[in-house]
């Protein structure tokens, strides 16, 4: 139903969709952290330093680290960026009670961070900057 | 800019609970039939203030919303600091009923929302005859968790900041942005490890699948209405727990999350202006 490569490229416009958004920047001004968010079976290595991205690169990679990683399939994802997602479809974690998205690795950073990643991660949603939460 | 004078009052109230005393904060608004409702987990009685600004509930209904021990105004028993709070069954209902023979309340009703929810099955189970109709919230016998709990009190995750972003997402999308953060910020000003001790109560103590069945809504109607977007109590466990129930009354709500009174008034009262004048016509 979602193709991986078109929600990925969607995916992609990230670091743009952000530095058009000051006040998530500011939001997000204590983490530092190298991540990883999983789009299907595509990988993406995030570096955010004082609430930018400093780093984003698109997989795959051999032995690539990171602190922790949100990992989705592509049902998720595509649900998740509809305009008005649906019931079960509209929050991190509404899919990861299901394991439609798991969370791994250390999840301090990711906690101490949380409506910052939410936010950051809704950024590719359909009318998310005319609709911004 | 003018200034505007709300109808709300709000007072205090020392009684014992648990054999401690309390000092507990109330707001109420309106004249008829008392109408108790009881806020959610790590939250306060702020949640019910457009309920209680709605002329049309009002005119009938004596609304009263107190924030329990430690939420919003009212105090944790002295000694505090050298405990962890947690929430019981027990704790909780006698709380709910002390609160309402202190008040001397001729058998009022109880609306409660998540944990509230919870307890109002209790109330039922325990106490049916004390009230005239009972209506939960988001409410069910038990439902499964979707996050760990250590991560709400720990040093190193701003507690406010890490309760208000998980239960962000349990508001619907349709709510409107000012309701939306309104009912956040009650969740960013909660205490240390308040929110977390509520959960004890939701999580651990306060199974009552065993219980439910127990329940006779001929002694007092039972109403269960849930939001749609609500993955925290979902749909599917406000029905799960309706089917045990003989008599139990349930809506699902449309463009509704876990916090309807709070996070979208308007939509909300489509659903419970039908419960309540059911209330008020018996």
């Amino acid at each position: 139903m979602f193709d991986a490569d078109r929600l990925a490229a969607r995916f992609e416009r990230l670091p743009q969709l952000l530095e058009a958004d000051p006040d998530l920047v500011r939001r997000g001004a204590f983490l530092d952290a190298r991540f990883q968010v999983g789009i299907g079976k595509i990988p993406f290595d995030i570096v955010v330093a004082g609430g930018r991205v400093t780093s984003f690169e698109r997989g795959p990679f051999v032995m690539r680290t990171w602190r922790f990683a949100i990992r989705g399939n592509t049902e998720a994802w595509g649900r998740w960026w509809q305009p008005m997602p649906e019931p079960g479809w509209h929050d991190l974690f509404a899919m990861t009670k299901r394991g439609d998205i798991v969370l791994e690795g250390d999840l301090q950073p990711l906690m101490a961070n949380l409506q910052y990643l939410k936010d950051l991660l809704v950024l590719p949603r359909d009318g998310a900057a005319e609709a911004k939460r | 800019m003018s200034a505007k004078l709300e109808p709300i009052i709000g007072r205090y109230l020392t009684l014992d609970l648990g054999g401690r005393p309390h000092r507990l904060y109330f707001e109420e608004c309106g004249t008829g039939i008392p109408l108790v409702c009881l806020h959610t987990a790590g939250a306060d009685g702020r949640q019910f203030r457009h309920l209680m600004l709605d002329e049309e509930i009002t005119a009938k209904f004596r609304i009263i919303a107190f924030d329990m021990p430690w939420h919003g105004k009212s105090l944790p028993p002295e000694g505090w600091h050298k405990e962890e709070y947690r929430l019981t069954t027990a704790a909780y209902t006698e709380m709910v009923v002390a609160f309402c023979r202190a008040l001397e309340l001729d058998r009022p009703a109880v609306m409660g929302c998540s944990i509230g929810g919870r307890i109002v099955l209790n109330l039922a189970i325990e106490h049916a005859t004390l009230f005239r109709g009972l209506i939960g919230l988001e409410s069910a016998d038990f439902q499964s968790p979707w996050y760990d709990t250590m991560w709400l009190n720990r040093p190193d995750v701003h507690g406010g900041e890490v309760c208000a972003a998980l239960v962000s997402g349990l508001i619907a999308p349709q709510s409107p942005d000012e309701t939306r953060h309104e009912t956040l910020w009650m969740y960013k000003q909660g205490g240390p490890g308040v929110f977390k001790g509520d959960l004890y109560f939701y999580r651990v103590d306060g199974d009552l699948r065993a219980t439910v069945g127990k329940i006779d809504t001929s002694v007092c109607p039972l109403y269960l209405l849930t939001g749609e977007y609500d993955f925290s109590c979902t749909a599917e466990d406000t029905l799960r727990t309706a089917g045990m129930i003989k008599g139990a009354e349930v809506t699902i709500m449309k463009e509704v999350g876990h916090f309807p009174m709070s996070e979208n008034p308007r939509q909300f009262r489509k659903y419970i202006l039908p419960v309540l004048n059911k209330i008020s016509s018996c």
